[in-house]
C-alpha cells in the first residue's frame, strides 16, 4: 500500500490534497467539514489587517464557463479576502488546529506593503498554532487596486522585500502564492527564493471576464449592469499552472524550491501530474466548489492504487520525476516520427478525425475503405500531428505510432533513422552549430 | 372499472371515462428546455453524418441540434424546415428507430443514440409556437398547379411550389387536410390537434388553395386538371384495402384497420367509440401495430395481431412491435386467416391457418387455429384505386404493380403530371419519405416551368 502522507516544507499532512485559501477555507464549520471528509490541509481564506474587515458585493461573484452537460470547466470570481473580523478567524483557526493536529492549516496572508502590517499580524496568527503562512500575492481583482494581491506579486522587488519581513518575523514557513498575470513566472519565483521563501505555491487566479450579458451587454457576473474581471480558475487553467510549475521546477535558479500545485485540480490523476512535475503537494479549489468534499476520496484512492500499480511507494518516489522530461522546443528529436493509426473495431465512424484533417490540417485521412464509410490514416500525408486523435470521441481509439528506425516514412521518402538530432544542429536552421571539428 | 370491461361484442365505455384521456396521451412527451439541451450535448457534431444520410429528407441533423445546444431553437427549426416542412409531424411519427437514430454512431457505440425524433420535435414545436413563419412567397409566376390530396406529399408539394411563387389548388376528398397524419396514425403519436396546427402553418405561406371533399374521379377528373392547371402533382395516397381472402369476411364486425383508426381519430368522446371484448388483428405493418394498440387502450381484453410470415418479416420496427407487446398485445406469426366464423353475421372467431415458407414461397402447413373473436381488423395492406385516375377519356398515368411510376424527379409517364407519396411504386409508407418526394416534385415542376 502506496504511503501517501505528506511532509511539505516540514509541514505534515496524511494526504497531499489541500484545499486552497478560498470560499471553502474561509470559516471554522466549512474547514470541519472538510477535515472529515479527508481533507490533508487547508490554506485559511486570506486575512487582511486588524480593522473593520472587507466587503464584498452583495451581487453575484462568479462566472462560469461549461462543457458539455454543463460540465463546470472553468470559474471566475470576483471575492475579495474573508470579509470577517480577524479576531474571530484567528479564534477559530486556533480551535480547529487543536481539534485537528494531524492536519496541516497555514494561513493566508494579505496586508498591506509595509513591514510593520507584517509585523502586526505574524505574531497573532503564530499564536494559533498554524503550521504556515501563505503570501497571497496573487489575488488578480478588487485588493490589486489597493496595491496588494497581484499588485504584488507582479513586482518581484516587492515579491522579494514581503517574502524578508515574513522571514525576518515568524518561525512558521514562508510560502509565497504567485500570480500569473505575469510574462515570466521565474521572475517572481527567483524574487521570492531570494527573499527566503520556504516555497511558492501556483498558480493564483488569471485575469478574466467568463461571459458578456447579451441582454444588457453588461460582463458577467453582473452587479448593477457592470462587470469587473474576476479570477479564472478550474480544469481550464489547469494546463496553464502546469506549465508554470514546470518553468520554475526546472529554472536553474529555483531548481530544488519547494511547490505547492495549484490550478483545476479535480482528480487523482490531476494531482499526479502536478506532482511529477515538481509539486511537492497540491491544492484544490474549484472541484470542491463543484461537486463538494467528497472528492477528496477518489483522489485518495486513485493515487494510492496508481502509486501501488507502479510500484511508488511514497509520494518522493513521484514528485518531480517528469521535471527532466521538460526541455526547449529546440531539443525534440527531430528524427522522432510516428503516424496515427485508427483501430477500425473501436472507431463509431463519427467522422470527426476526418474532417479536421481534411478541413483544417493535412488531408491524411481517407473516408472510405474499400467504397464504404470508414476512416483510414493516408501515410504518405500524415505529419503526425495528433489532432485526429485529440477530436475523437473514443478513448484509444486513434493511437500514434512510433517508426522504427529503419522503416521509411511514407510521407518523407526517408528512412527513420535512430539518432536523435534536434534543431540546433538541424541543416535547415540557420544558427545550426555546427559539430566540433 | 366500468362495468362493461368484460362485456361480449363490441361495445363502447369499456373503461371509466377518465381512463381514456390518460391512455390516449402523448407517447412521447416533449423534451423540456433542461432535457433537451442535455440530450443535444450527446451529439457529436459527425461529419458527413449518417444520420442525415438515413433521412430521407436529408435534414442537416448534426446542424440542428448544434443550434439547440448553442440557445438558437428557432435557427434550430429553419434547418429542420429548409428539408421537411412537415418536420414537427416526422419529429414524431418517423420510425426513427429504423432510420436516423438506428445509424447515430452513440447507437453503435453505446446502444443509446442521440433522440433525434425528440429533439427535432423540441425545435420545430418552439418555433410553430412562436408561429415563426421561414418562408416568403417569391414574386408570383401567374402558373397555376393542381395537388391531388393534402395529406404528406401534397402538403410539401404546395409549400415548395408557393414558395416559388406559383399557385396551388388543392383537391382533398376528406373534409379536413392532412392526410394519414389527420385520419391514420395512432392519436398518442400526435396528440392535441397537431395535425391540423400543421396544415395551418403550411399553408400560412400563402397562395395555397385547399378544396374539400373534392375526390379525384368523383368531382373531378385528371383530364380536367391537365386543361385546366400549368402542372399536376398526384399525391392522394391508397384508398382501397386488400381483402382478407377468407371466407365469411362479410360478417359484422371484420373491419378495416385504416378506417377503424380515423374514426378513433376523429372522434371527440372515445368513450362512445365501441371495440370487441376480443380482437384480432391481421397484418404485420405499421397500420396492424396502431389498430392493436389502440384497441387495447380503448379496453380490449384481448388483442392477437397474426401475420403470415415471420417476426423479421414484420414491416412494423422493433421497437413498434414491442410498444404493442408491452401494451399486451400478444404477436402471434406464421397464420394466415383461413375462415370467419359467425353467429346471426356476428363474428364470432376466426380460423387461420398456420403457414411456412417452401422454397420462398408461402404454404399452409394444413394445420389450423381458432381464435374467438368480437373484432377483427384488416390491416394486410393498401392498394391504389386506380379507378379513379380514369375518365374523361385522358390517358391514366402509367401504373407498375398497382402503382403510379414515377421517374426520378416524380415524372409520370404523363406530361404534366407528377406524383408522390404512397401511390407511387416505391411509396415506403412513411410521412418521411412523402414529404421527400412531394417537395422535390415541386422543384422539378417549378424547373420545367420556369427553366
Amino acid at each position: 500500500m502506496a504511503d501517501i502522507r505528506n511532509n511539505f516544507v516540514g509541514i505534515k499532512s496524511p494526504n497531499p490534497f489541500w484545499l486552497a485559501s478560498a470560499p471553502p477555507t474561509d470559516k471554522a464549520y466549512n474547514v470541519e467539514r472538510a477535515f472529515k471528509a479527508g481533507w490533508g490541509g487547508v490554506v485559511w481564506k486570506t486575512l487582511g489587517e486588524e480593522g473593520p474587515p472587507v466587503v464584498n458585493v452583495n451581487g453575484p461573484r462568479y462566472g462560469a464557463i461549461y462543457g458539455a452537460d454543463r460540465r463546470l470547466l472553468g470559474l471566475n470570481n470576483i471575492e475579495l479576502i474573508t470579509d470577517r473580523a480577524l479576531q474571530t478567524n484567528l479564534r477559530e483557526i486556533k480551535q480547529v488546529k487543536k481539534d485537528w493536529p494531524d492536519r496541516a492549516i497555514v494561513v493566508s496572508l494579505m496586508v498591506p506593503c509595509e513591514e510593520e502590517c507584517w509585523k502586526a499580524i505574524l505574531p497573532v496568527v503564530e499564536e494559533t498554532g498554524a503550521d504556515g503562512i501563505e503570501l497571497n500575492f496573487g489575488c488578480p481583482h478588487g485588493m490589486s487596486e489597493r496595491g496588494m494581491g497581484s499588485a504584488v506579486g507582479q513586482v518581484p522587488e516587492y515579491v522579494e522585500m514581503v517574502v524578508r519581513w515574513c522571514k525576518a518575523n515568524t518561525r512558521m514557513p514562508v510560502i509565497t502564492k504567485l500570480t500569473p498575470n505575469i510574462t515570466d513566472i521565474r521572475k517572481p519565483a527567483r524574487a521570492a527564493h531570494a527573499g527566503g521563501t520556504d516555497a511558492v505555491s501556483l498558480i493564483n487566479t488569471i485575469n478574466s471576464i467568463t461571459s458578456v450579458d447579451l441582454d444588457n451587454f453588461a460582463p458577467q457576473p453582473t452587479i448593477d449592469g457592470k462587470g469587473t474581471h474576476g479570477g479564472y480558475c478550474g480544469p481550464a487553467v489547469k494546463p496553464i499552472a502546469m506549465s508554470m510549475v514546470s518553468e520554475i521546477a526546472r529554472d536553474a535558479e529555483t531548481r530544488g524550491l519547494p511547490i505547492s500545485g495549484i490550478g483545476g485540480i479535480t482528480t487523482w490523476r490531476d494531482a499526479a501530474e502536478f506532482m511529477a512535475l515538481g509539486a511537492g503537494n497540491v491544492q484544490v479549489c474549484t472541484a470542491a466548489m463543484t461537486y463538494g468534499f467528497k472528492i477528496v476520496q477518489e483522489m485518495i484512492s486513485g493515487l494510492s492504487n496508481w502509486m501501488d500499480a507502479k510500484g511508488h511507494a511514497t509520494l518522493d518516489d513521484v514528485i518531480g520525476r517528469a521535471v527532466p522530461n521538460v526541455t526547449d522546443w529546440q531539443f525534440l528529436n527531430l528524427n522522432y516520427i510516428t503516424k496515427a493509426r485508427i483501430n477500425q473495431d473501436l472507431c463509431i465512424k463519427c467522422g470527426r478525425c476526418y474532417i479536421a484533417c481534411e478541413d483544417t490540417s493535412h488531408q491524411a485521412i481517407a473516408n472510405t475503405i474499400n467504397g464504404a464509410r470508414g476512416f483510414e490514416v493516408i501515410d504518405a500525408e500524415c505529419v503526425a500531428c495528433n489532432l485526429c486523435l485529440d477530436v475523437c470521441p473514443v478513448e484509444n481509439c486513434i493511437t500514434m505510432e512510433t517508426l522504427q528506425p529503419g522503416a521509411i516514412d511514407e510521407r518523407t521518402g526517408k528512412v527513420v533513422e535512430a539518432e536523435y538530432a534536434n534543431w540546433t544542429t538541424h541543416p535547415n536552421n540557420p544558427m545550426a552549430k555546427v559539430a566540433a571539428e | 372499472m366500468a362495468s362493461s370491461q368484460f362485456k361480449d361484442g363490441i361495445a363502447a365505455g369499456r373503461l371509466d371515462p377518465a381512463r381514456y384521456a390518460e391512455n390516449f396521451s402523448d407517447l412521447h412527451p416533449p423534451l423540456d428546455h433542461h432535457e433537451a439541451l442535455v440530450e443535444a450535448d450527446r451529439c457529436y457534431f459527425c461529419y458527413d453524418a449518417p444520420c442525415m444520410e438515413a433521412c430521407p429528407t436529408s435534414i442537416d441533423i448534426p446542424m440542428f441540434i448544434r443550434e439547440i445546444a448553442t440557445g438558437n431553437p428557432i435557427g434550430s427549426a429553419k434547418t429542420i424546415f429548409d428539408q421537411n416542412i412537415l418536420g414537427g409531424m416526422c419529429a414524431r411519427v418517423c420510425p426513427t428507430e429504423t432510420l436516423c437514430e438506428e445509424v447515430c454512431v452513440r447507437e453503435v457505440a453505446e446502444g443509446k443514440p442521440v433522440q433525434i425524433g425528440r429533439l427535432q420535435r423540441y425545435a420545430t414545436d418552439e418555433a410553430m409556437r412562436q408561429g415563426k413563419q421561414f418562408y416568403q412567397r417569391a414574386a408570383s409566376t401567374g402558373r397555376k398547379i393542381a395537388v391531388v390530396g393534402a395529406g404528406p406529399a401534397g402538403l410539401a408539394a404546395a409549400h415548395r411550389l408557393a414558395m416559388h411563387g406559383h399557385e396551388v389548388v388543392i383537391f382533398e376528398a376528406k373534409p379536413k387536410g392532412g392526410g394519414l397524419n389527420e385520419y391514420g396514425i395512432a392519436a398518442y403519436k400526435t396528440v392535441d390537434g397537431f395535425a391540423q396546427a400543421e396544415v395551418d402553418y403550411v399553408t400560412a405561406i400563402g397562395g395555397i388553395d385547399i378544396r374539400y371533399g373534392k375526390a379525384l374521379g368523383r368531382d373531378f377528373h385528371l383530364s380536367n386538371l391537365a386543361a385546366d392547371y400549368d402542372a399536376v402533382f398526384l399525391g392522394m395516397g391508397l384508398a382501397g384495402v386488400n381483402a382478407l381472402r377468407a371466407e365469411g369476411e362479410d360478417a359484422d364486425g371484420v373491419e378495416n384497420a385504416v378506417e377503424f383508426i380515423a374514426e378513433l381519430r376523429q372522434a371527440s368522446d372515445l368513450s362512445r367509440l365501441p371495440i370487441g371484448r376480443r380482437v384480432v388483428v391481421i397484418g404485420g405493418g405499421m397500420t396492424a401495430i396502431d389498430a392493436a394498440i389502440q384497441s387495447k387502450l380503448l379496453g380490449a381484453e384481448e388483442v392477437t395481431i397474426c401475420y403470415r410470415r415471420g417476426k423479421d418479416r414484420m414491416n412494423a420496427s422493433e421497437y413498434e412491435q414491442d410498444l404493442a407487446a408491452s401494451h399486451g398485445v400478444t404477436i402471434r406469426h406464421w397464420l394466415q386467416p383461413k375462415k370467419v366464423h359467425a353467429d346471426g353475421g356476428k363474428v364470432t372467431g376466426i380460423e387461420l391457418a398456420y403457414t411456412a415458407e417452401k422454397d420462398g414461397k408461402l404454404i399452409s402447413t394444413g394445420e389450423t387455429l381458432t381464435l374467438a373473436a368480437d373484432q377483427i381488423f384488416k390491416a394486410i395492406g393498401q392498394t391504389l384505386d386506380a379507378g379513379a385516375l380514369n375518365g374523361s377519356g385522358s390517358a391514366a398515368p402509367e401504373l407498375v404493380n398497382g402503382r403510379i411510376k414515377v421517374d426520378g424527379d416524380g415524372r409520370t409517364s404523363l406530361p404534366k403530371v407528377w406524383a408522390g407519396g404512397d401511390c407511387i411504386l416505391g411509396g415506403d409508407d412513411l410521412t418521411v419519405s412523402a414529404v421527400a418526394q412531394g417537395r422535390d416534385a415541386a422543384e422539378s415542376i417549378d424547373r420545367a416551368l420556369t427553366g
